[in-house]
């Protein structure tokens, strides 16, 4: 999808992310979508990115 | 199940006595093809006339002198994910159709050197992304102990078609576990060897640096002697156990032992127990990043799936069954710097196993914190939670795909329902001879 907002927190992702899976005709997506939005925050949060964009 | 299974090293001491030969243990394997497999669902393709020509010359080498060692004439079932030359590689799915190979993958030209009979090609979950089976082109394989239950997978025809009697050993891969999973969800042994020592040529991918080759067997011995066959040694150097008495196991109990079913629990602790009886040393260790296996595991394997299966997707969606479809279409939202975030944590957990194992034989952890589950759940009970099935079947396994480390799953007893358990051992990399001896002086106390 390439850098769909400057500042790309979580939640920034998930929101244009679920936006893209409607445009795309994929509205099933979104569980899916947040559970790897889920995931994303994990990995983040882990004391080996604490330079990370949290 | 009720089906007598022969070891491929019984076959071997019978085969040499005269006392069967491989046309008719072939012919038994297709036997009980024939009577199960509409049941059990566990091969896509059966290659009688194949395997009855191959066994029969197998048995005229054998007879003119020349015994091309331990898998002589032994019924071998191939994982529909590997390339047998002149037939369709289907992955389980619509996406491949019209695929034929042109050549055998390496490790099938191996296998055939070392004189193993291709009795055919296993179902499995579709592309391999999947722990359960549930999702293939060709319909859900079944598990031999309890059909209404996932035989695990990514190779859970493989699986089945070993525990159901209709093949002596079988070729699986493994990104996430898909080997062990199905071998301790079927009460068999599962090997991952270490990364990148099998040849993965003529394989379809899931995620390359995640993906292994290896066998499943009835036994340490038989996996042993398929290891070295796809190694392309059709010679196996003798096997021999490491006295139990002088093990040392290290067990990361946090993590590996936080989530599982009670009755897994038993049969684990009672290995324990046996195996400390027999002199082993059992330590407790720590994998202290342990806790970020999971969104690691997920964004390198979603990163690589997606990568390979991006233009299937633009063109050919709707051949793959709707689940992983649309599973593959969430793995093209991963972010680039969350991928590279993931490859520095793997790093840091290879660190913490090798930690781990110093000192140490091997590690000992469960395979499956849960018997096989019912077909078509999405989540089960364990203890007072419901948890997702997916994240339980890999929750065990994942680990060691993403560190390369050789593991290996040994039958651990069943539960009150008959269902199979599997205990795991974990070895040095580069280490998958010592692992295996190991496991052979484990399995007899730990069965």
């Amino acid at each position: 999808m390439g850098p769909i907002v400057p500042d790309m927190t979580v939640e920034r992702w998930l929101e244009a992310a679920v936006a893209d899976a409607h445009r795309r005709g994929l509205p099933e997506l979104k569980p899916l979508l947040e559970a790897l939005a889920k995931a994303m925050c994990a990995l983040r949060a882990a004391d080996f990115n604490d330079a990370a964009n949290r | 199940m009720g089906v007598d299974l022969l070891t491929i090293q019984a076959f071997g001491h019978k085969l040499r006595a005269r006392e069967i030969s491989a046309a008719e243990m072939t012919d038994e394997c297709l036997a009980r093809i024939e009577a199960d497999n509409a049941r059990l669902n566990a091969f896509i393709l059966v290659m009688a006339d194949q395997a009855r020509r191959q066994a029969r010359d197998a048995d005229r080498e054998l007879a003119s002198g020349r015994d091309r060692g331990p898998l002589h004439g032994v019924p071998v079932s191939i994982k529909d994910l590997f390339d047998i030359r002149g037939t369709a590689t289907t992955a389980a799915s619509r996406v491949r159709e019209g695929h034929v190979a042109e050549r055998d993958a390496p490790v099938v030209a191996y296998l055939r050197q070392a004189g193993a009979v291709l009795i055919g090609k296993t179902n499995l979950h579709e592309f391999a992304f999947g722990t359960t089976n549930e999702d293939s082109a060709f319909g859900p394989s079944r598990n031999p102990h309890d059909p209404t239950r996932s035989p695990g997978g990514s190779s859970g025809g493989s699986a089945a078609s070993l525990a159901a009697g209709m093949a002596l050993a079988t070729l699986g891969t493994d990104t996430g576990g898909s080997i062990r999973i199905p071998a301790a969800a079927c009460g068999t042994v599962g090997l991952k060897p270490t990364y990148d020592e099998v040849s993965r040529e003529g394989v379809v991918p899931l995620s390359p640096t995640l993906d292994h080759v290896g066998p499943l067997a009835q036994s340490v011995t038989d996996a042993w002697y398929v290891y070295h066959a796809l190694l392309g040694r059709a010679a196996s150097p003798p096997l021999s156990a490491a006295p139990p008495s002088g093990l040392r196991l290290a067990l990361p109990r946090t993590y590996f032992c936080d989530v599982l079913d009670e009755e897994v629990r038993a049969r684990f602790e009672a290995s324990l127990d046996a195996l400390g009886r027999a002199g082993a040393r059992i330590d407790e260790t720590e994998i202290r990043h342990a806790g970020d296996i999971a969104p690691i595991y997920l964004h390198i394997s979603f990163g690589d799936a997606a990568a390979y299966h991006a233009t299937m997707l633009d063109t050919m969606a709707d051949r793959y069954t709707p689940p992983v479809r649309l599973r593959l279409e969430a793995a093209r939202y991963i972010l680039a710097e969350d991928y590279v975030r993931a490859l520095a944590g793997r790093e840091v957990l290879r660190r913490e196993v090798d930690a781990a194992l110093a000192g140490y034989d091997a590690l000992v952890v469960p395979t499956l914190p849960i018997p096989a589950p019912p077909l078509g759940a999405s989540s089960v009970q364990v203890g007072a939670k419901m948890e997702p099935v997916r994240n339980l079947m890999l929750r065990l396994t994942q680990l060691f795909n993403l560190t390369g480390h050789p593991a290996i799953s040994l039958p651990c007893g069943r539960t009150s329902a008959g269902l199979p358990c599997g205990l795991q051992l974990v070895g040095a990399r580069m280490q998958t001879e010592a692992l295996l001896r190991v496991a052979l002086a484990c399995e007899e106390h730990v069965g």
